[in-house]
């Protein structure tokens, strides 16, 4: 079989759990199909960073000062030239804010299909895929026609230790010219520090957009008050600038494991789950019973968060 | 400057979805603007508040599904509003990329702005589709867009809250995550007053180019309940029952 090739990611000098997953998820696919698993790894500090790649067994390197860490338009350009050249029959890119100005570009560039949204791949009989659609709340079965295609991974497809260890895959460079670009990268930014580390708290009271207006935030913060715990969120409640950037849980925030994680109006999208999904204990608290947050919780109920709030407040200061 | 918002309907995720074979059941659904393109078109609004030029809204889908929305584009300050086409796939990125990059090529827009993603982009994301078929720059996950000389400065966000700042020259496409500001509300009787002013005008549908390269085979609703102990009762029940769990893991 033809080859497995992925994306590996990295940012601020670091190679992402997500490229570790894809390695340890081509592995897998390797394992069934005897195909050979090349990872592609471009920008300033690709080279340095390469030796981390090695469940590979080919590592492309794409040193570059001129695409600077990560440049959307020029790292998917050297992408898909890739592909082109090395015509991989499943190449994987992880669905992360860098995947995503890769995979479907690529796509449409290479006119191969693509598969979004991917919670698994599977190549023993032709390619088929597992995904999640409407934010979770729809698992899907496809196939491919024919016998190559892009998958878009979701956080979590595989373990990222897996793909971490071992292997010393050989290493090659690869072109990184590219036309002239529209986008110029200019400086990555760390995000501000508050007082609270979330990611260090034993217990989280987790809100969301199920809180409906600022001002019912108060109500949820006597009850982490009460139990003494902090309020983190999902996206929507930092966005409204309801609460600080540092409270937010998932794939542009924090990635937090208390001991409890309870979830107030949280409906559980992928990008809130890959934030909280490895928390020790998990309640949610949510109207719909079809919220996917029920599928990751330990406990669950059914409910309506006004109702709750002040029980659980009154029984813990009763 | 002139702007393009790329605008689709997507299933109301409130909703309880009911599964008719390979895809849902969608008689009695509601159809809601894609959250992230109300962002896109706030920031289309905000760049044009700062520095001027025109906002044209277009949206793929059903005259039911998204007249409401154009209408309101319109109430929120767009130029103008259009509907591309009627009978889609709804799953189908391709084509609705097509549909876009096919309409707005012709008229050379300095500016494509759209969601970052939809919920039902199975074959990838129609923004980022949209700008393979133009031939323009892209960048997803974009949280600022800001004029910058003869230019924008654009921020895109990565994860555990790192940002990166771009230089970006016209034309390009950016798939928008957060505008700089919470989208605008409008009143009811603006965006009546707009659906009264005319009619919206519409395009048709191109023919899709590569039909049906991936195959739905099977759709179900995950078991949600999987693992989870689901509490019974009422509140009380469910409080009494978390301070328990509360409790025995020694935190309270
Ligand atoms: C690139 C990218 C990165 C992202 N990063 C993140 C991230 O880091 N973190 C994150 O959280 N999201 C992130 N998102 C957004 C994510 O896709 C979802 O939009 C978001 O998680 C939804 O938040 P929510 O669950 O609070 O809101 P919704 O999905 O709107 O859910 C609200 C829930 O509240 C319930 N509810 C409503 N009223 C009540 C009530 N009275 N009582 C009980 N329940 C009620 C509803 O049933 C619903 O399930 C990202 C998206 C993208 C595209």
């Amino acid at each position: 079989m033809a080859n497995i090739l992925i994306y590996a990611e990295h940012l601020n000098g670091q190679v992402t759990d997500a490229s570790f997953e894809l390695i340890a998820l081509a592995r897998q696919l390797a394992d069934s199909t005897g195909a050979s698993v090349e990872a592609a790894i471009i920008g300033t500090g690709a080279g340095s960073l390469a030796y981390q790649l090695g469940g590979a067994d080919t590592i492309l390197v794409g040193e570059s000062n001129e695409l600077g860490e990560f440049n959307p338009q020029g790292h998917a350009a050297v992408f898909t030239d890739l592909i082109t050249d090395r015509k991989p029959a499943i190449t994987l890119v992880p669905y992360t804010s860098i995947g995503m100005d890769i995979a479907s570009v690529a796509a449409a560039t290479t006119d191969l299909p693509l598969v979004s949204y991917c919670l698994g791949v599977n190549a023993d009989d032709g390619l088929s895929a597992t995904c999640q659609l409407y934010g979770g709340k729809v698992e899907v079965d496809v196939q491919v026609d024919g016998d190559r295609a892009i998958f878009a991974m979701l956080s979590g497809c595989a373990s990222a230790d897996d793909g971490r260890s071992g292997g010393a895959g050989s290493e090659e460079s690869i072109d990184v010219s590219v036309p002239e670009l529209g986008i110029e990268f200019l400086y990555l930014t760390e995000p501000e520090t508050g007082d609270i580390d979330i990611a260090a708290e034993e217990v989280l009271v987790a809100i969301g957009r199920g809180i409906e207006s600022e001002d019912n935030i108060e109500e949820a913060q006597e009850l982490a008050d009460a139990i003494g715990a902090p309020l983190a969120a999902s996206r929507p409640i930092i966005d409204q600038g309801w609460l600080p950037k540092d409270r937010q849980v998932g794939k542009s925030g924090l990635t937090v494991k208390p001991k409890i994680y309870l979830t107030l109006g949280i409906s559980g999208a992928p990008e809130h789950l890959e934030g909280m999904r490895d928390s020790a204990i998990i309640i949610a608290i949510n109207s719909d019973p079809q919220a996917p947050i029920f599928g990751v919780a330990h406990y669950g109920w059914v409910g309506d968060l006004f109702d709750f709030m002040p029980e659980l407040t009154d029984r813990l200061e009763g | 400057m002139k702007i393009a918002v790329l605008m689709r309907a997507v299933p109301d995720p409130v909703e309880e979805f009911e599964i008719d074979g390979e895809d849902l059941d969608r008689d009695y659904l509601g159809f809601v603007l894609n959250e992230f393109d109300d962002h896109a078109l706030e920031e289309a609004l905000l760049l044009k508040e700062e520095i001027g030029g025109t906002v044209t809204a277009y949206a793929i889908g059903s005259a039911d599904e998204v007249e409401q929305m154009l209408h309101t584009a319109i109430a929120k300050g767009a130029d103008e509003a259009m509907m591309i086409g009627e009978d889609i796939d709804p799953l189908d990125a391709h084509s609705q990329a097509a549909a876009f990059a096919e309409t707005i090529g012709p008229v050379a827009y300095d500016l494509v702005l759209s969601g970052v993603q939809a919920s039902d982009e199975l074959e990838g994301q129609v923004a980022m589709l949209a700008a393979a078929s133009l031939g323009y720059p892209h960048m997803s996950v974009v949280v600022s867009v800001k004029p910058d000389g003869d230019g924008l400065k654009v921020t895109k966000e990565y994860w555990g809250g790192i940002t990166a700042d771009y230089r970006v020259s016209f034309p390009a496409v950016l798939g928008v995550q957060t505008a700089r500001e919470a989208p605008r509300y409008v009143a009811v009787a603006r965006i009546k007053q707009a659906q009264d002013s005319g009619t919206l005008a519409s395009v048709d549908m191109p023919e899709r180019g590569n039909e049906g390269r991936i195959h739905i085979t099977a759709m179900r609703l995950p078991d949600t309940g999987e693992g989870a102990e689901m509490i019974e009762g009422d509140e009380e029940a469910a409080a009494e029952k978390v301070y328990e769990i509360l409790s025995a893991a020694g935190v309270v």
